[in-house]
């Protein structure tokens, strides 16, 4: 990479704004003071990742390099849009506005026993040491240029902790609400996840925002399994078309833990998403599902990682891309067997439909095995529609929109039918299949199916 | 109902349809038989809409309305409806989805507002029975993993919950066991009425046997030969083709 040149402007503008920042910040525990100069070293040194970076091939930065970000201490936002833009659904709820954290708009006071939610700021007022021995040792600076630049500006941010044993009785959400500002802004949030032995709970992290916001988001996000703990991570990325979006998941599996990752993009203009989970103990299983839509000129680029670094662990992938207009998406999806990792099971594919003839795709899916008894597949397919199942629908009287919107719906499906929360699945399926006509009505749809089960059973 | 005239049809530059007539009065069955490579599963294809046929001369009108300015979606929801000699599998579309998306499509063209739940699954239910066929098959992708048999009963199906006012059965009979013959026969003699109208193409009399037409009509190369009515079939299977393409030539 760059070590050996000096730091290019793009690099300088960022660490001069970070420089202005540190100096209005008041005292902060040292290791954090470090962990800022380690962040800003290790991105000053890598500089932005650029294409000839094998990791970064595909995904060209420069729109965000280019930019110009401030922070933002601002949380006003309209209720009434916030309402309309957060999920239906009951939950415990933690709210950014771009970045800051917003008490009006979260709601923290139903928290069952055993469930602490805070964000980053108060828990790390509450007890730093707490926060700073887990926070960083999953995602560390040599991660990504990006990481080092989120250690070296982070500031807010979530830390969800559940005691052992802990069944939590609605999902949590991790809210990112983006503004239409003036000036763009950019946020370097953490999410911390220490789910202790045995525990349970749904997070859902959403990202959505006023159309016209054109943020930055440099998201890392940690999550600790223990033993037997079981967490279903929902990631709905919807954020405004002119956002920028770059994240990192990393996941500690211990043995019998279980993770279900839904990695569903819908917004941004341009996303970049790594999900790496670490099955450390026997009997962790992973399972990566992931949609990613993306049209006008959207690039979405989605990057997984299941190292098996334990015998008898499980990791389980099903990525699909629907890519119109010229849209381009990236998968990447890598499973690695580290040596003696014996009897473990690895299976990854991604299927991906391009809907028009300048949507693009880049798909690589990669296995790295060191050990000999193992069971691994992997494959990636890429077509269109089918245009024969389109005219058989249409010589039905269903019109072509709706006969497009509803194979690109079957098409997702594989996906969707694995989402357990319908209030999640719904707005995937408006935002794929596009606003269908009333006659279609998916909810109708699922309904008369059910009766239907019901009379199959008779 | 249907008349179609003069009728010249391209496929990849070849005329494959050489001035065509062909009228169908409402509540007749009218069979299109002819030796292969004679232009059979064009007409049928052509006044579905299927793309890659370029009409060069002649009209197809029905009700009075002129079939080739429609959208394929429009024809069908006049009420022109193609059985397809293969029909396609379509992954991830659950029959249930299809047939509710169709017949409320269909309502919709005509004005009708969408069909109550329990109105449709008594509907669903009592047709599907007439088509001896599991209920599961609702629940299964659009023909994904079917026989032949299940295929072309599928068809019927869509047939008897949409009721078209003509339709087009392209092969229906082909690969089908006596048994689903039987049942498939019986759908299609169900849709007969006053007011609607069968075309049948085939290449073989047995379907004739169980549904009886009105009207035959050979068609050799890209023209009707040749019509009459049931007994034409019974002397074809007979006698063959081979007589009425030298009749024709003559």
């Amino acid at each position: 990479m760059s070590d050996v040149q000096s730091p290019s402007d793009d690099v300088r503008r960022f660490l001069a704004r970070l420089t202005d920042r540190n100096a209005s910040r008041g005292p902060e525990p040292t290791w954090i003071t470090a962990r800022r100069q380690a962040g800003a070293a290790r991105f000053e040194a890598m500089g932005f990742p650029h294409r000839r970076v094998e990791n970064w091939k595909y995904t060209d930065v420069r729109a965000i390099a280019r930019n110009d970000f401030a922070f933002s201490d601002d949380t006003s936002f309209s209720p009434a849009t916030a309402a309309a833009l957060t999920l239906p659904i009951e939950a415990h709820r933690i709210t950014f506005v771009d970045g800051v954290f917003s008490a009006a708009l979260s709601q923290l006071d139903e928290l069952p026993a055993g469930v602490s939610l805070l964000p980053l700021s108060q828990a790390l007022d509450e007890n730093h040491e707490a926060v700073g021995g887990p926070l960083g040792r999953l995602t560390g600076v040599e991660f990504s240029p990006f990481a080092a630049l989120n250690t070296a500006c982070m500031e807010e941010g979530a830390v969800l902790r559940l005691a052992p044993g802990t069944l939590v009785d609605k999902p949590v959400v991790v809210q990112f609400l983006s503004r239409a500002n003036d000036a763009p802004v950019m946020s370097h949030p953490r999410i911390l996840v220490e789910a202790g032995a045995r525990s349970q709970a749904t997070v859902i992290e959403h990202h959505v925002g006023e159309p016209e916001a054109a943020n930055f988001t440099n998201l890392v996000e940690e999550i600790i399994l223990e033993r037997g703990a079981i967490l279903a991570h929902y990631k709905l990325q919807e954020a405004p078309l002119a956002d920028l979006h770059v994240a990192s998941i990393h996941v500690e599996q211990g043995r019998d833990s279980r993770f279900t990752s839904f990695n569903l993009n819908l917004g941004g203009g341009l996303v970049r998403n790594d999900l790496i989970t670490e099955l450390n103990g026997q009997g962790a299983e992973a399972t990566f599902n992931g949609l990613f839509y993306g049209q006008g000129r959207q690039h979405v680029d989605n990057h997984t990682l299941a190292n098996h670094n334990a015998p008898h662990t499980t990791s389980n992938e099903n990525y699909k891309g629907i890519l119109d207009d010229r849209a381009h998406g990236v998968f990447n999806g890598k499973v690695v067997v580290k040596r003696d990792s014996q009897k473990i099971e690895g299976y990854q594919s991604n299927a991906n439909l391009l809907l028009s003839d300048r949507a693009e795709i880049d798909a690589k899916p990669e296995l790295e095995i060191y050990a000999d008894d193992v069971k691994c597949s992997h494959g990636t397919t890429t077509g269109q529609l089918d245009e024969e199942a389109v005219f058989a629908l249409r010589t039905r009287g269903i019109d072509a929109q709706t006969a497009r919107g509803l194979l690109t719906l079957a098409f997702a499906g594989e996906v969707l039918d694995q989402v357990g929360l319908d209030a999640i699945a719904e707005r995937v399926e408006r935002a794929v299949a596009g606003k269908l006509p009333e006659r279609f009505n998916l909810a109708g749809l699922v309904e008369t199916a059910a009766v239907l089960d019901e009379m199959a059973g008779d | 109902m249907l008349e179609v005239k003069d009728l010249h049809v391209t496929v990849e530059g070849q005329e494959i349809l050489k001035g065509l007539d062909l009228t169908i009065n409402a509540g007749e069955v009218h069979a299109i038989m002819g030796p292969n490579g004679a232009g059979k599963s064009t007409l049928s294809a052509v006044i579905a809409g299927k793309e890659g046929y370029e009409v060069t001369q002649g009209s197809i009108t029905f009700e009075g309305k002129d079939v080739l300015e429609m959208e394929v979606e429009e024809r069908a929801q006049a009420g022109l409806l193609l059985g397809f000699q293969y029909p396609v599998e379509i992954p991830g579309v659950k029959n249930i989805y299809l047939l509710k998306a169709a017949l409320n499509a269909q309502r919709e063209a005509r004005g009708e507002g969408e069909m109550p739940a329990p109105e449709f699954m008594k509907l669903i239910k009592e047709k599907i029975a007439f088509m001896k066929m599991d209920p599961s098959f609702l629940q299964r992708a659009v023909n994904e993993g079917f026989s032949g048999g299940e295929k072309k009963r599928n068809e019927i199906l869509q047939m008897l919950v949409l009721q078209p006012r003509l339709a087009m059965l392209d092969e229906i009979d082909s690969g089908l066991d006596i048994d689903a013959m039987r049942v498939v026969a019986e759908g299609i003699n169900s849709l007969r009425s006053e007011e609607r109208g069968v075309l049948l193409v085939t290449h073989y009399q047995r379907l004739l046997d169980f549904v009886v037409p009105d009207q035959v009509h050979v068609l050799v190369d890209g023209r009707i030969a040749k019509s009459g009515d049931a007994d034409l079939a019974r002397e074809l299977e007979a006698r063959g083709y081979d007589w009425v393409v030298e009749e024709s030539a003559a």
